[in-house]
């Protein structure tokens, strides 16, 4: 397990190190004078020279990707030039909203799409199979930006059960949860339903009720529980879709979190804080791959000596 | 809903009651009415005719993105996947790191620093696109140049893009297809996102992205704002994730077998 570990944390670093040159990258991809862009055209010259020494851009292109790369790797990613507060404190400030709002969406996902696949791939070709196939492919069609204000719609205007928009109580919570946690319950739902139908074709099943295991025991205890790894395996997969997301979701519900600092940052020109904004969000994703990956490793050995 | 949605993109602008840019501030934020059948935004504009016309420039979007990022990914993936080692080593690092950047973050990132804008969209979207259609590849030709029949070509002396192209690409096209038509969808939805967040096409051009991002603030008073857009994306992606199960059935073997026991 340790030579698998070793590996996996390997084959991580040089991806790390391509976010971070991508991340670096961006700033200079924008047509013309990065720093005129930032500050607008009607800045004067002096205003954007300051700029461009403060940012390091009239320093040679290695030394600025050198002191980008340290910088994140001590975390010091840089100042808003907006607020002029740290990009890392930004980020940090809001980052307990996004995780919130993450492992909420998630929680929901989990819960109504591992029951729903069940039902489905149990009762295969029944309209309750059918019906559920539908809800999902539905699920995975209406994009968050419509089942959102939907569901505000719905929910706080017309029937004014919850709040439409903040951060506080759960009931804040509910809303942009289950607008974004949908798309997962989705894609969830499918593969537990594709998954469980493989594995109930197997033979160990059959063996299992021919022992006298009830239908429920040798679905849940035996099928299910074999057909769970690759869904874990999604699970951590599309926890980056649920991060971007977030993106969406926070600017309807004005979540306060870090997808709604980072649309804010673009429409202020604030690149620093995009910069901290994009690399932290790709940084946790890889990290959440490498878990899954590890996991894995984990529960099924054959990975490990793949 | 796809050829619904491809007739309202061609003769739906000449056909609509109204010109999708025409206002009648008088009328504005109107609900659904026999005339306005959507009813009208917030600047008196007929939404029908706006989500014909928006038909259109999704469309336009889907099938843009699609074509770049299925052809540079074909070529990259079956290059990377026939003749493996350095080449391969660099294609796979390059989409390991593209592939890092979940779904959209790229494409916002991309698209905020380029401006926001059609042509930019179309670019991040593209930019990004390639890597799932490359990897694809790869993994089907990376399986097909062991196969005898390709061996035999090489054995006969066979040029290596006539062996790609006459022997490798038929087995992988019908993976390609699927994925295509998935794509489409994909790229709509992601058009849409970016639209809505104000980083896509910009108004008054009628994206139903930007549509949506108009009627966020008419939540209260006039939420058809939202309603119709929204369906109208919903039913198109619906339709092309549709079409591309119903080709993933009839082109892959093992589904179509399954099906019939």
């Amino acid at each position: 397990m340790l030579r698998f570990l070793a590996r996996r944390l390997a084959l991580t670093i040089p991806v790390l190190l391509g976010v971070a040159t991508l991340v670096f990258s961006l700033i200079h991809l924008i047509p013309g004078d990065p720093a005129q862009a930032m500050l607008g055209e009607s800045a004067s010259p002096q205003d954007v020279a300051e700029l461009r020494s403060r940012l390091g851009l009239d320093r040679p292109l290695l030394e600025q990707y050198g002191r980008f790369l340290r910088g994140a790797v001590h975390g010091d990613l840089g100042q808003s030039l907006r607020t002029s507060q740290p990009v890392a404190a930004a980020i940090l400030e809001r980052m307990p909203a996004t995780i919130e709002l993450a492992a909420a969406a998630m929680l929901i996902a989990v819960g109504f799409a591992i029951p729903l696949g069940i039902i489905a791939a149990v009762w295969r070709g029944t309209a309750i199979d059918y019906a559920a196939t539908t809800l999902s492919l539905l699920g995975v069609s209406i994009p968050n930006f419509w089942l959102g204000p939907l569901l505000a719609i719905v929910f706080s205007i017309e029937l004014g059960w919850l709040p439409v928009s903040g951060r506080g109580t759960w009931a804040n919570l509910v809303l942009p949860a289950v607008s974004l946690g949908a798309a997962l319950a989705a894609i969830l739902a499918r593969m537990t339903r594709a998954t469980l139908l493989e594995e109930l074709r197997e033979q160990y099943v059959t063996a299992a009720r021919a022992r006298g295991a009830s239908r429920v025991r040798a679905v849940l205890r035996h099928a299910f529980r074999n057909s769970l790894i690759p869904v874990i395996t999604l699970i951590g997969l599309q926890f980056g879709a649920v991060l971007t997301g977030a993106v969406i979701t926070e600017t309807i519900f004005a979540w306060p979190g870090i997808g709604r600092l980072l649309i804010q940052s673009i429409g202020f020109r604030d690149y620093p804080i995009v910069q901290g904004c994009i690399l932290l969000i790709a940084v946790t994703y890889v990290g959440m791959n490498l878990v899954t990956d590890l996991l894995y490793g984990l529960v099924d050995p054959r990975i490990r000596y793949e | 809903m796809v050829l619904l949605a491809v007739l309202a993109a061609i003769v739906g602008p000449s056909l609509a009651p109204f010109d999708p840019a025409a206002q009648q501030l008088a009328l504005r934020l109107d609900g659904p009415s026999p005339m306005h059948w959507f009813g009208l935004d917030e600047l008196g504009r007929d939404i029908f005719a706006r989500v014909l016309a928006g038909a259109r420039i999704s469309l336009m979007v889907g099938l843009v993105v699609v074509s770049i990022s299925s052809t540079v990914g074909t070529l990259l993936g079956s290059i990377a996947g026939y003749f493996g080692g350095r080449i391969d080593e660099a294609i796979s690092r390059v989409i390991d790191i593209l592939l890092a950047f979940p779904g959209l973050l790229l494409a916002i990132a991309l698209v905020a620093v380029l401006g926001p804008g059609l042509t930019n969209v179309v670019l991040a979207l593209s930019l990004i696109g390639w890597v799932g259609y490359a990897r694809l590849v790869r993994g089907q030709v990376l399986r097909a140049r062991e196969f005898e029949f390709v061996q035999a070509a090489r054995a006969l002396g066979a040029t290596t893009p006539r062996i790609l192209a006459r022997h490798i690409m038929p087995t992988a096209l019908p993976a390609v297809t699927v994925q295509a038509t998935l794509g489409m969808g994909g790229a709509i939805l992601a058009e849409a996102a970016l639209s809505f967040l104000g980083l896509g096409v910009q108004p008054p051009t009628p994206s139903w992205g930007t549509m949506l991002n108009g009627g966020r603030t008419h939540l209260l008073d006039a939420p058809h704002l939202t309603i119709f857009p929204g369906l109208a994306i919903a039913a198109l992606v619906l339709g092309f994730n549709f079409l591309g199960d119903g080709l993933r059935d009839a082109l892959d073997p093992v589904t179509r077998q399954a099906k019939r026991t």
